[in-house]
């Protein structure tokens, strides 16, 4: 069952903080993951593989450039659920 | 009917000797950061190097081979004359033909063996061994001389980010030969074509005579794509080549993958999830990606530094342009 927006923030959060160690409570919808975060290109590379394998979704690494914000990530996921 | 003679090789195979040859200078991230804009700080994160090996102008590919070469047999205590195929895989060896590996033969004075190349890039040193095991077991070839070596500096563009800065130039050499008890486990290995653009030359040689204004082909990566691909699918072949050995995680004592980055080596630690015990080879730090040299050369290391012992289940792994990839686990010499 696809799941809601909070939901997939909540679990995208707890990639983030495992791969990177920030607080969860910095992983916001309008965070950038490069200017906010501090997630250089290999980081997320390792988010989105997680989140695919999290979320049963299927992110093509050529989409990985458009997901600038966490926001950006969470509505792909979100849409590639559906 | 008239049949045919069939020949049987010994039914183990095992790693009697290994030498290497890095490349003579050790150059500091500092040497490489102004064409791509960078600092000596960025590529220890993002790679994990601090110096790669390169060599000297005047020094090539068969040069660095000889050198790796004459070691390797030396410690099987063999005779260059006594071995029977010679496997050079490299990318860098700058003829279409002939081959680098009759060459490399008739230096060592080891004429007739059969010589061939392989063209299987980071992966080809384990590719290399999975055909020195397979010629020796089915009787083709009693000692079979496995090298892979690079100069790929000659290959590199100064001025790209993508790939050029971690390269170094070094060979790697084994001899294999016949064991009372197996000593090299069974290859895993496989292609994926799809991914030919990940890591790649430029342009082609038609285009560097046709194309009016087309550079010399250097490499180039899509970094972040080759990342994830080496980190989170090579585990799988890694944890098949150990159930393909019939061993288990705990039986591995080190880990051996090839030198791409070390984000890449740390993760695929993760992903395998090997046991805290297992010592993982990191000579990238000082050598850099040395291609299909990198995992010979990091069981040197891992053996100099007392690390690691002869006699050791070391579990390595190759991984590159192709995209190709090979791994399995064997006892260090």
């Amino acid at each position: 069952m696809a799941l809601a927006q909070n939901e997939v923030l909540e679990g995208l959060a707890e990639i983030v903080v495992e791969e990177t160690g920030i607080d969860a409570a910095d992983v916001q919808l309008d965070k950038s993951f490069t200017d906010d975060l501090d997630i250089d290109s290999l980081s997320m590379m390792t988010i989105v593989t997680l989140a695919e394998e999290k979320f049963d979704v299927r992110i093509p690494d050529e989409e990985v450039k458009n997901l600038v914000t966490v926001g950006d990530a969470v509505t792909y996921i979100v849409n590639a659920q559906a | 009917m008239t049949t045919l003679n069939v020949r049987r090789g010994p039914e183990y195979t095992r790693i009697l000797g290994l030498g290497v040859a890095r490349g003579e200078n050790a150059v500091p991230n500092d040497d490489l950061i102004e064409p791509i804009n960078s600092s000596d700080e960025w590529i220890q994160k993002m790679t994990g190097i601090v110096t790669r090996v390169r060599a000297n102008e005047d020094t090539s590919v068969i040069d660095l081979s000889e050198r790796a070469a004459r070691d390797a047999i030396a410690q099987a205590g063999l005779e260059p004359s006594q071995i029977e195929a010679v496997i050079l895989s490299t990318i860098s060896y700058p003829h279409i033909t002939p081959g680098g590996a009759p060459v490399l033969a008739d230096r060592l004075g080891a004429t007739p063996a059969a010589a061939f190349d392989i063209s299987a890039a980071c992966a080809g040193y384990c590719y290399g061994i999975g055909q020195g095991d397979a010629l020796v077991r089915s009787g083709a070839a009693k000692y079979v001389l496995v090298i892979g070596a690079e100069k790929l500096s000659d290959f590199v563009d100064p001025a790209d980010r993508s790939i050029s800065y971690l390269l170094g130039d070094a060979a790697g050499a084994v001899v294999i030969g016949a064991s009372d008890t197996p000593g090299i486990g069974p290859t895993v290995w496989g292609s994926e074509g799809a991914g030919a653009d990940l890591i790649r030359q430029t342009s082609s040689w038609l285009d560097v005579r046709d194309v009016p204004g087309t550079a010399f082909p250097t490499l180039r990566q899509e970094g972040p794509s080759v990342f994830k691909w080496a980190s989170f699918k090579m585990p799988k072949i890694a944890l098949e080549a150990i159930e393909a050995a019939g061993v288990t995680p705990d039986d591995i004592d080190v880990f051996i993958p090839h030198q791409a980055n070390i984000r890449i080596i740390d993760q695929m630690v993760k992903q395998i999830g090997l046991p805290k015990h297992v010592v993982v080879a990191k000579d990238i730090v000082d050598s850099g990606n040395t291609s299909a040299a990198s995992i010979p050369l990091a069981t040197e290391r891992v053996l100099r530094d007392g690390v690691a012992k002869s006699g050791d289940l070391a579990l390595q792994i190759g991984f590159g342009a192709g995209l190709v990839y090979a791994a399995q686990v064997v006892v260090l010499p």
